[in-house]
């Protein structure tokens, strides 16, 4: 059982960067809505109406609804309130409630997101596990070369090669589209391969570490099979750190699901956002921005409560001090660094 | 020499791939006469020759001036970004643990903030304010990068501000800058050095990204993510042409990986 105090922590500070995370975006798009060139209200009363249907009246209607008409001071709390109400307002483009539109693309997103995570787990344990026994030998040092190369290419590059490789050559799946499964295979395979190509070392320097440890040693001399000490040695303290790193790759998981949604034309909300910046729909940008942050919340709070469960130690330190966090991001640097 | 013997093979190698990668970016800057945006329609996608040396693209546009033009866009930014950020970060943090109170507290509010969104959302938002704005993606790339020299610089800060040999240093009367110099820094120099080469594969990566989205610098710009979007659809025409910022970006990260990692 999870101790109270290490929960609320937990929750409160994901809260709170729930809450920053918000105010980020409602004010960057608040300046997106003040700079719109020319005056805004006809610009939109344009996009939504046509532009031969512009009168001065649409455009009052306009400068109304948007509360345009008001000091920037009040716009801005305004704004903020509307925000914090989840009033997201309607596309300027299409007219339709933003929510409406978010609630089709979350799901394509978390479809995305889970069949990535998928594939990654699915190629990076194996492989971690496999480099870590046998490390510095062949299979080891093929792991490392095949993470350097793929670690320096952007996420659409490795989409575009798996494109050429996989659906233009050997025409064995489809290159873009949705509705069936076929078309999630190769976004989630360029998505896992790219977070593999990271944890796959990570879960192969835990493994180097927990191997050479005295204990897992100990267990070995004391006539345990290798089996039985991995089990019950390895699992649990392998894991550890490696969970933890899971947290700083949500913000590789976030921007691999932007640039690949794009690149595969996958309707979720990095492609909504990508587009809404494209045609300047400010609450389109907003809702999605917001919707993409909520996300990386949630897989936050998520891997903060996996790794608590999976090290007690964690929630000594938490009921003693709030400093407790198993992802605070000076680990991304340490763990870079290991994976080198 | 110090420093040259701690320095590893695959830093050398890192070294020596951005080398190549800046020199063909000057060399191409001084002696390359075509424009990268002069278009000859009737030689598209002309093979690589004595005339144009990387061939042409779907516009006739010379790929040489074109890569030329990119490359050096992304070293570019990719200085510019890393040198703001590091002094941001370094600056502040030095500040940060060395007054701690409410001047700790504010910037550290501060960075909670940038980092609770992920660096490509605000990079791109930042984009929004002003399309195509080389200017824009600076300040957003760099904003999203100080945040862990700020962090390194203010734990490290932390940490040697309790030491007896600081502490000494102070009582005997040497200045502020001394105390910097002489004992924060040192423990510093080798982590900031690495996360600068991280980070200018992040900017690099930043705004292929935004341009492969089609969010970043606009056409006829040549910038590597841009171009890998408008000649995707002529892929089967023309390979080669498309492989060229491929293989740039390629590069760059690899180079700039490459020289950040520490010997095992």
């Amino acid at each position: 059982m999870m101790p109270a105090a290490a929960i609320r922590n937990l929750l409160l500070r994901r809260l709170l960067q729930l809450l920053l995370m918000a105010w980020a975006i409602g004010t960057i798009t608040f300046v997106l809505v003040r700079s719109l060139p020319g005056d805004m209200a006809y610009r939109i009363a344009a996009e939504r109406y046509g532009d031969d249907a512009i009168t001065t009246a649409a455009a009052a209607s306009v400068r109304q609804e948007l509360g345009l008409d008001v000091p920037a001071w009040q716009h801005y709390l305004n704004w903020l309130l509307e925000l914090v109400q989840l009033n997201l307002g309607n596309s300027l483009v299409s007219g339709d409630p933003v929510i409406h539109n978010l609630q089709h693309q979350l799901s394509y997103t978390l479809a995305l997101v889970f069949a990535g995570l998928l594939v990654s787990l699915l190629l990076a344990i194996p492989i971690g596990l496999l480099a870590g026994f046998k490390a510095n030998r062949g299979a080891d040092h093929l792991s490392l070369l095949a993470s350097t190369l793929i670690r320096a290419q952007p996420v659409f590059s490795v989409g575009l090669l798996l494109i050429f490789l996989l659906a233009m050559n050997i025409q064995w799946l489809p290159v873009a589209g949705f509705g069936e499964l076929k078309h999630l295979i190769l976004p989630a395979l360029t998505l896992g391969i790219c977070m593999a190509a990271v944890s796959s070392r990570i879960i192969r320097n835990s493994t180097v570490d927990v191997t050479r440890s005295a204990y897992y040693q100990f267990a070995r001399v004391k006539g345990l099979s290798r089996w039985h000490t991995f089990v019950h040695h390895g699992v649990r303290n392998i894991s550890v750190p490696v969970v933890a790193y899971l947290g700083i790759q949500t913000v590789m998981l976030i921007e691999g699901v932007i640039m690949i949604e794009s690149l595969f034309a996958w309707p979720g909300i990095g492609h909504a956002l990508s587009h809404a910046i494209f045609s300047r729909d400010v609450p389109m940008i907003q809702g999605a921005a917001l919707l993409m942050g909520m996300l990386f919340v949630v897989i936050n709070a998520l891997v903060d409560a996996i790794c608590l469960w999976l090290d007690p130690r964690l929630q000594l330190s938490a009921s003693t001090s709030n400093n407790a966090s198993p992802t605070n991001s000076t680990g991304k640097k340490t763990a870079q660094e290991a994976s080198l | 020499m110090r420093l040259i013997n701690t320095v590893t093979r695959r830093q050398w190698l890192g070294t020596a791939i951005l080398l190549v990668l800046v020199l063909f970016a000057v060399l191409e800057g001084l002696f390359g006469s075509a424009d990268p945006a002069r278009q000859q329609l009737m030689n598209r996608f002309l093979a690589p020759s004595a005339e144009h040396w990387l061939g042409t693209d779907q516009f006739g546009r010379s790929n040489l001036a074109r890569m030329g033009e990119a490359v050096r866009l992304s070293l570019l930014l990719a200085v510019m970004c890393v040198v703001t950020a590091a002094s941001l970060g370094i600056g502040l943090g030095v500040v940060a643990g060395w007054r701690g109170g409410w001047t700790d507290k504010a910037l550290n509010f501060l960075v909670t903030t940038v980092l609770a969104l992920p660096g490509l959302v605000l990079v791109l938002l930042f984009a929004a304010i002003v399309p195509g704005s080389f200017v824009m993606l600076y300040v957003g790339i760099a904003i999203t990068l100080w945040v862990e020299y700020f962090r390194l610089v203010r734990a490290i800060t932390q940490q040697r501000m309790q030491s007896p040999q600081l502490q000494a240093s102070n009582m005997l009367g040497f200045g502020r800058w001394y105390l910097f110099k002489r004992h924060i820094w040192p423990g510093l120099a080798s982590q900031v050095f690495t996360l600068m080469a991280f980070g200018a594969a992040s900017a690099v990566l930043a705004m292929a990204a935004t341009g492969f989205v089609y969010v970043g610098l606009k056409p006829p710009t040549a910038e590597l993510g841009l171009m890998i979007v408008e000649l995707f659809p002529y892929y089967a025409e023309a390979p080669w042409v498309l492989a060229q910022p491929l293989v740039a970006l390629f590069l760059l990260i690899l180079g700039c990986n490459l020289l950040a990692s520490k010997p095992s």
